[in-house]
Protein backbone atom coordinates (compact mmCIF):
# COMPACT_ATOMS: atom_id res chain seq x y z
CA UNK A 1 0.00 0.00 0.00
CA UNK A 2 0.96 3.28 -0.56
CA UNK A 3 1.47 6.02 2.44
CA UNK A 4 1.65 9.33 2.02
CA UNK A 5 2.58 12.01 5.03
CA UNK A 6 2.18 16.04 5.15
CA UNK A 7 3.19 18.86 6.90
CA UNK A 8 5.91 17.31 10.45
CA UNK A 9 5.17 14.34 10.11
CA UNK A 10 6.28 14.52 6.27
CA UNK A 11 9.12 16.25 7.77
CA UNK A 12 10.01 13.93 10.65
CA UNK A 13 9.61 10.70 8.41
CA UNK A 14 11.64 12.61 6.08
CA UNK A 15 9.75 12.02 2.65
CA UNK A 16 6.63 12.43 1.50
CA UNK A 17 5.08 9.04 0.58
CA UNK A 18 6.81 5.49 -0.30
CA UNK A 19 4.84 1.99 -0.42
CA UNK A 20 5.04 -0.33 2.28
CA UNK A 21 4.47 -4.23 3.11
CA UNK A 22 3.30 -3.93 6.94
CA UNK A 23 3.47 -7.81 8.36
CA UNK A 24 -0.11 -9.96 8.42
CA UNK A 25 -0.28 -8.91 11.81
CA UNK A 26 -1.08 -5.08 11.47
CA UNK A 27 -4.29 -4.66 10.96
CA UNK A 28 -5.40 -1.10 12.17
CA UNK A 29 -4.22 2.43 11.43
CA UNK A 30 -2.86 2.21 15.66
CA UNK A 31 -1.51 -0.70 14.77
CA UNK A 32 0.46 0.24 11.74
CA UNK A 33 1.33 3.86 13.80
CA UNK A 34 3.21 1.24 16.07
CA UNK A 35 4.51 -0.73 13.23
CA UNK A 36 5.74 2.42 11.21
CA UNK A 37 7.59 3.89 15.00
CA UNK A 38 9.91 1.05 14.74
CA UNK A 39 10.80 1.43 11.37
CA UNK A 40 13.76 4.21 11.91
CA UNK A 41 14.19 7.40 14.21
CA UNK A 42 12.84 9.78 11.82
CA UNK A 43 9.28 7.60 11.93
CA UNK A 44 10.18 7.25 15.77
CA UNK A 45 9.57 10.89 16.19
CA UNK A 46 7.10 11.40 13.61
CA UNK A 47 4.81 9.27 15.62
CA UNK A 48 6.21 9.75 19.22
CA UNK A 49 2.58 11.13 20.09
CA UNK A 50 0.06 8.67 18.53
CA UNK A 51 -2.80 10.18 19.12
CA UNK A 52 -1.83 13.63 18.07
CA UNK A 53 -1.57 11.46 14.54
CA UNK A 54 -4.64 11.73 12.07
CA UNK A 55 -4.94 9.05 9.75
CA UNK A 56 -7.00 9.14 6.31
CA UNK A 57 -7.41 6.23 3.98
CA UNK A 58 -8.52 6.53 0.01
CA UNK A 59 -8.98 10.57 0.93
CA UNK A 60 -10.98 9.90 3.74
CA UNK A 61 -10.71 11.05 7.86
CA UNK A 62 -10.98 7.18 9.66
CA UNK A 63 -10.54 6.26 13.65
CA UNK A 64 -7.23 5.25 15.36
CA UNK A 65 -9.55 1.59 15.15
CA UNK A 66 -10.12 1.29 11.18
CA UNK A 67 -9.05 -1.69 9.66
CA UNK A 68 -5.94 -0.73 6.70
CA UNK A 69 -7.02 -4.15 4.96
CA UNK A 70 -8.29 -2.87 1.00
CA UNK A 71 -6.87 0.11 1.25
CA UNK A 72 -5.17 1.66 -1.65
CA UNK A 73 -3.54 5.18 0.17
CA UNK A 74 -3.16 5.88 4.01
CA UNK A 75 -1.98 9.41 5.13
CA UNK A 76 -0.90 10.22 8.42
CA UNK A 77 -0.52 14.21 9.30
CA UNK A 78 -0.85 16.20 12.44
CA UNK A 79 -4.35 18.35 13.02
CA UNK A 80 -5.39 20.61 10.19
CA UNK A 81 -5.04 24.44 10.36
CA UNK A 82 -6.47 25.39 7.41
CA UNK A 83 -8.64 28.25 6.47
CA UNK B 1 -26.10 29.77 -15.64
CA UNK B 2 -23.06 28.62 -13.50
CA UNK B 3 -22.72 25.60 -11.74
CA UNK B 4 -24.12 25.57 -8.38
CA UNK B 5 -20.84 24.39 -6.53
CA UNK B 6 -17.20 25.86 -7.50
CA UNK B 7 -14.14 23.88 -5.37
CA UNK B 8 -10.49 25.39 -6.49
CA UNK B 9 -7.11 24.94 -4.79
CA UNK B 10 -5.11 27.01 -6.37
CA UNK B 11 -1.56 29.11 -5.73
CA UNK B 12 -2.41 32.60 -7.35
CA UNK B 13 -5.07 35.10 -5.41
CA UNK B 14 -8.50 35.42 -5.96
CA UNK B 15 -10.97 38.58 -7.08
CA UNK B 16 -13.99 38.28 -4.38
CA UNK B 17 -15.89 40.63 -6.13
CA UNK B 18 -15.40 38.48 -9.65
CA UNK B 19 -16.07 35.37 -7.41
CA UNK B 20 -19.13 36.81 -6.10
CA UNK B 21 -20.22 38.01 -9.70
CA UNK B 22 -20.15 34.31 -11.01
CA UNK B 23 -22.56 33.31 -8.93
CA UNK B 24 -25.10 36.19 -9.16
CA UNK B 25 -24.78 37.39 -12.46
CA UNK B 26 -28.19 37.15 -14.94
CA UNK B 27 -29.73 35.40 -11.50
CA UNK B 28 -33.14 37.16 -10.45
CA UNK B 29 -33.68 34.15 -7.73
CA UNK B 30 -30.93 35.34 -5.42
CA UNK B 31 -31.61 37.32 -2.64
CA UNK B 32 -28.41 36.76 -0.43
CA UNK B 33 -24.83 36.80 -1.04
CA UNK B 34 -22.47 36.10 2.03
CA UNK B 35 -18.86 35.84 1.29
CA UNK B 36 -15.97 34.93 4.09
CA UNK B 37 -12.31 35.96 3.02
CA UNK B 38 -9.75 34.45 5.05
CA UNK B 39 -6.87 36.77 4.94
CA UNK B 40 -3.04 36.46 6.48
CA UNK B 41 -2.29 38.41 9.38
CA UNK B 42 1.32 40.16 9.50
CA UNK B 43 1.63 38.93 13.14
CA UNK B 44 0.85 36.13 15.61
CA UNK B 45 0.86 36.18 19.40
CA UNK B 46 3.05 39.25 18.73
CA UNK B 47 5.35 38.06 16.81
CA UNK B 48 5.92 39.26 13.17
CA UNK B 49 5.16 36.67 10.55
CA UNK B 50 7.34 37.14 7.46
CA UNK B 51 4.84 34.68 5.31
CA UNK B 52 3.14 31.66 5.58
CA UNK B 53 3.72 28.16 3.73
CA UNK B 54 0.33 26.44 2.83
CA UNK B 55 0.65 22.71 2.41
CA UNK B 56 -2.29 20.28 1.30
CA UNK B 57 -3.23 16.77 0.46
CA UNK B 58 -4.54 17.18 -3.27
CA UNK B 59 -7.13 15.29 -4.14
CA UNK B 60 -8.66 14.64 -0.55
CA UNK B 61 -8.30 18.34 0.12
CA UNK B 62 -10.83 18.81 -2.84
CA UNK B 63 -12.63 16.06 -2.02
CA UNK B 64 -13.12 16.59 1.31
CA UNK B 65 -14.74 20.13 0.72
CA UNK B 66 -17.00 18.52 -1.38
CA UNK B 67 -18.40 16.38 1.22
CA UNK B 68 -19.11 19.47 3.47
CA UNK B 69 -20.83 21.36 0.50
CA UNK B 70 -22.94 18.54 -0.07
CA UNK B 71 -23.80 18.46 3.60
CA UNK B 72 -24.21 22.17 3.38
CA UNK B 73 -26.84 22.20 0.47
CA UNK B 74 -28.55 19.05 2.23
CA UNK B 75 -28.67 21.22 5.10
CA UNK B 76 -29.75 24.95 3.48
CA UNK B 77 -31.92 25.58 0.71
CA UNK B 78 -28.40 27.45 -1.03
CA UNK B 79 -28.68 28.33 -4.69
CA UNK B 80 -24.78 28.00 -5.07
CA UNK B 81 -21.47 27.99 -3.25
CA UNK B 82 -17.85 28.60 -4.01
CA UNK B 83 -15.00 27.56 -1.97
CA UNK B 84 -11.27 28.50 -2.93
CA UNK B 85 -8.32 28.06 -0.84
CA UNK B 86 -4.87 28.52 -1.66
CA UNK B 87 -1.57 27.16 -1.04
CA UNK B 88 1.87 27.88 -1.13
CA UNK B 89 3.08 31.38 0.25
CA UNK B 90 0.97 33.50 1.35
CA UNK B 91 2.21 37.24 2.54
CA UNK B 92 0.90 39.23 5.55
CA UNK B 93 -2.41 40.86 4.29
CA UNK B 94 -3.18 38.20 1.36
CA UNK B 95 -6.11 36.07 0.71
CA UNK B 96 -5.78 33.00 2.14
CA UNK B 97 -9.26 31.47 1.65
CA UNK B 98 -12.87 32.44 0.23
CA UNK B 99 -16.09 30.87 1.22
CA UNK B 100 -19.25 32.26 -0.90
CA UNK B 101 -22.96 31.08 -0.39
CA UNK B 102 -25.36 32.35 -2.18
CA UNK B 103 -29.32 31.73 -1.87
CA UNK B 104 -33.03 33.37 -1.63
CA UNK B 105 -33.02 34.37 2.37
CA UNK B 106 -29.97 35.47 4.40
CA UNK B 107 -30.10 33.08 6.64
CA UNK B 108 -29.16 30.22 4.83
CA UNK B 109 -26.47 31.99 3.40
CA UNK B 110 -24.49 33.35 6.97
CA UNK B 111 -25.23 29.88 8.19
CA UNK B 112 -23.68 27.78 5.76
CA UNK B 113 -21.03 30.17 5.13
CA UNK B 114 -20.20 29.88 8.44
CA UNK B 115 -20.70 25.85 9.21
CA UNK B 116 -18.30 25.79 5.80
CA UNK B 117 -15.32 27.44 7.37
CA UNK B 118 -15.71 25.90 10.92
CA UNK B 119 -15.42 22.40 8.88
CA UNK B 120 -12.50 23.86 6.71
CA UNK B 121 -10.52 24.86 10.08
CA UNK B 122 -10.79 21.55 11.09
CA UNK B 123 -11.14 19.07 8.55
CA UNK B 124 -10.05 19.92 5.25
CA UNK B 125 -6.21 18.67 5.21
CA UNK B 126 -4.32 22.07 4.90
CA UNK B 127 -1.51 22.95 7.18
CA UNK B 128 -0.14 26.55 7.98
CA UNK B 129 3.53 27.26 8.19
CA UNK B 130 4.49 30.08 9.85
CA UNK B 131 7.75 32.12 8.67
CA UNK B 132 9.06 34.88 11.20
CA UNK B 133 12.50 35.89 12.00
CA UNK B 134 12.97 33.28 14.24
CA UNK B 135 12.75 30.73 12.42
CA UNK B 136 9.79 28.37 10.68
CA UNK B 137 7.08 26.72 12.95
CA UNK B 138 3.89 24.91 11.90
CA UNK B 139 0.78 26.43 13.32
CA UNK B 140 -0.60 24.44 16.20
CA UNK B 141 -4.47 23.16 15.68
CA UNK B 142 -6.74 25.20 18.54
CA UNK B 143 -9.44 23.71 20.50
CA UNK B 144 -11.87 26.74 19.94
CA UNK B 145 -11.96 25.44 16.52
CA UNK B 146 -12.85 21.79 17.01
CA UNK B 147 -15.32 23.35 19.64
CA UNK B 148 -16.68 26.02 16.74
CA UNK B 149 -17.35 22.37 14.38
CA UNK B 150 -18.67 21.06 16.89
CA UNK B 151 -21.91 22.99 16.96
CA UNK B 152 -23.11 21.51 14.25
CA UNK B 153 -23.24 18.05 14.95
CA UNK B 154 -25.78 19.03 18.12
CA UNK B 155 -29.22 17.22 17.22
Amino acid sequence: MKVKYFAWVRERVGKAEETIEPPAGVGTVDELIAWLSKQGEGYAYAFERPRVIRAAIDHAHVKPDAAIAGAKEIAFFPPMTGG
Amino acid sequence: MTNAVTIRIQKADFDTAREIAALTAGRTDIGAVVSFSGICRGDEGGEKIAALALEHYPGMAEEEIGRHVDEAMSRWPLSAVTVIHRVGTITPGENIVLVVTTSQHRQAAFQAAEFLMDYLKTSAPFWKKEESASGASWVEAHARDDAAAARWTKS
